[in-house]
């Protein structure tokens, strides 16, 4: 149950966005993915989950190459939440969540209550139960990103890919998300922006620069000061936490 | 909206469509009764034996029946092509005609007809159905797929106005007086002069289109939020773009040979059903072929009673409805954008 990258890069309009990056996420854990803004973390998203076919190198979920792989296959694997999921239709917060049963029915197949078990399951994992019947577009922003994790939940799949999920959540929102992803028993790869976050929710880390994946390991490995100044150009200061033991990251001034 | 409330208004919309198709049948020269057209029916499948007037009989069996049937279906199948149009574009203001696609449809018709090509129902269809998919690759090309509604529009204007001069190039240089007359009552839209064939092929290309278009339902569902999020939840995008297209082309393209480009059809008729059913697909797109024919069946009505014994073209009559409501989608459009 992984998934691994094997030297893929992938350009558009004639400019490289993601350059060499070879990567293997292990069945299970929770995998962070950092760098600056416009570092390709969301095109190597795309490319992980089949959105994207990369020009050279291969995807492969469990050994079988994603090319080769059906999209209604791949999408009862591979659950994503984009970074911004936006629409003019009135569509209403379950409805949004009912998409994602989509690959689980063929033409003729019916709505079943098993169905319905899985949507109100998930609907109830992120605490939206009480804005079923709202409009989608009436949504705060983190209200949104909640719903489309719902939906991704309700994709029952086996990894779970996430591009800054906790962007528009406040604070408590986002530690019971990404609380919630960590505790998923399956791999979710998520790009993420917080250091700290990163640090205490994840298993391991990815750090991304100018489309190439320039470091990867445990947190403590991965977040050094020397990276943070290379990668994001400020100073920090990093010490495992006396609360928590992960380590910390402090930015100085 | 429940299931029950949701059947009532199903039947209520579809006893309205038959009703207005009787009237439509007694509109005209010689103005006949719902119930003798109701006796005409049932006499002819064999459940009556009601006698009527010989000449009335006529009527109803060889101009007016066949005119307000293939008025419903062509309303179904123009409101059923907006309908997909728009979700698949994610464009509010998609539709047939706005897009050019008419105006497409209309250039291989003409051609077929005035070129020599032959001039058959069927020759005159796969003529108007080259011309539609013409005019779709033209506007894709243009516009791209999922970009801002005002460019794909732009791009639209632009197709109309060059499909639009190559018809008027074509009949200008190839079509005597006479032809000149009768393609360009048909190229405003009228239903005029519809035959039994006409109907048969109408039915049929709108029966398979409606079954296409609902087998895609959750395929069109899964558009909601963009193309990838359609892809990520295992839509094979790039084939169910090419089916639907394809089949909205042959829709639109067998409608505009048979009576020629009307428009606005296609893009009242879903916004008002989704208003009413939502945007589900496995309800709005049996509630829009409805409304659509419907829709039309009044639209021919109201074209023969306007400017009484006068005939405004049917065209006219939507377009009349339609600029109006354009225009409100137009000026919300721009405001959320
Ligand atoms: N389809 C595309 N065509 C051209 N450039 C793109 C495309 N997608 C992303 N980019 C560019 O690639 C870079 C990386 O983008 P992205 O993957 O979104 O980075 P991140 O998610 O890390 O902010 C950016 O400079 C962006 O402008
Ligand atoms: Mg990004």
């Amino acid at each position: 149950m992984s998934i691994a990258a094997t030297d893929i890069s992938w350009a558009s309009g004639g400019e490289a966005i993601v350059q060499g990056v070879t990567l293997e996420v292990r069945e299970g854990e929770t995998f962070g993915l950092l760098g600056p803004n416009g570092s390709g973390k969301s095109s190597l998203l795309r490319v992980l989950a089949g959105l994207r076919v990369p020009q050279s190198g291969q995807v492969a979920l469990d050994g079988a190459d994603l090319r080769a792989m059906a999209p209604r296959r791949i999408a009862r694997r591979i659950a994503v939440v984009e970074q911004h999921a936006a629409t003019d239709i009135a569509i209403s917060v379950i409805e949004v969540v009912r998409l994602g049963r989509t690959p689980h029915h063929g033409i003729l197949s019916g709505w079943t209550a098993e169905d319905d078990r899985i949507v109100e399951k998930a609907l109830a994992r992120v605490d939206l139960g009480h804005r079923r019947n709202q409009p989608f577009h009436t949504l705060s922003g983190g209200e949104r990103q909640r719903v489309q994790l719902a939906r991704a939940l309700a994709q029952n799949p086996t990894h779970l890919i996430l591009d800054e999920p906790t962007n528009h959540l406040d604070i408590q929102h986002q530690l019971e998300i990404l609380a919630l992803v960590q505790a998923l028993p399956i791999t979710s790869i998520v790009a993420l922006h917080d250091l700290n976050l990163a640090a205490m929710f994840c298993d391991r880390l990815g750090v991304m620069k100018a489309g190439r994946l320039i470091a990867c390991g445990a947190p403590e490995d991965v977040l050094s000061a020397a990276m943070i100044a290379d990668v994001f150009g400020v100073r920090a200061h990093v010490a495992p936490s006396a609360h928590h033991g992960r380590v910390h990251v402090q930015f100085l001034r | 909206m429940s299931g029950l409330r949701l059947l009532v208004g199903a039947a209520a919309v579809l006893s309205a469509l038959l009703v207005a198709i009787a009237l439509a049948v007694g509109i005209g020269e010689m103005p006949i009764a719902p119930a003798t057209t109701l006796a005409a029916v049932t006499n002819r499948i064999g459940l009556t034996e009601i006698p009527l007037r010989r000449i009335e009989e006529a009527v109803i069996w060889d101009y007016r029946l066949s005119r307000a049937l293939l008025a419903a279906l062509c309303g179904a199948g123009l409101a059923l092509s907006g309908a997909i149009l728009q979700s698949l574009l994610r464009n509010p203001l998609a539709e047939p005609y706005v897009l050019g696609i008419s105006a497409g449809a209309s250039t291989g018709a003409v051609s077929v007809m005035l070129l020599g090509l032959g001039a058959g129902t069927v020759t005159l269809s796969l003529g108007a159905f080259a011309g539609a998919l013409v005019a779709f690759v033209f506007v894709i090309l243009l516009a791209g797929t999922g970009q801002a509604a005002d460019r794909t529009i732009l791009a639209g204007v632009a197709a109309s106005q060059l499909f639009n001069a190559l018809t008027s190039w074509i009949v200008s240089t190839s079509a005597d007086a006479e032809q000149v007359r009768s393609v360009m009552f048909w190229l405003l839209g009228s239903f005029a002069g519809v035959r039994w064939p006409d109907v048969w092929l109408a039915s049929g290309v709108v029966a398979a289109g409606l079954a296409v278009c609902i087998a895609h339902a959750r395929a069109l569902d899964a558009f909601t939020f963009g193309e990838d999020a359609a892809r990520s939840l295992g839509i094979d995008v790039r084939r169910v773009r090419a089916v639907l297209l394809a089949v909205t082309a042959l829709m639109t393209a067998t409608m505009v040979s048979i009576v020629g480009a009307i428009g606005f059809v296609g893009l009242v008729i879903p916004h008002a059903a989704r208003f009413v059913v939502g945007p589900g697909h496995r309800r709005l797109l049996p509630a829009t072929a409805l409304t659509g024919a419907l829709f039309m069946v009044l639209a021919d009505i109201a074209s023969r009673l306007v400017i009484a014994p006068q005939i405004l073209p049917v065209g006219v009559v939507t377009a009349l409805v339609g600029v109006p409501f354009f225009s409100v989608i137009l000026y919300r459009a721009r405001r959320a954008a």
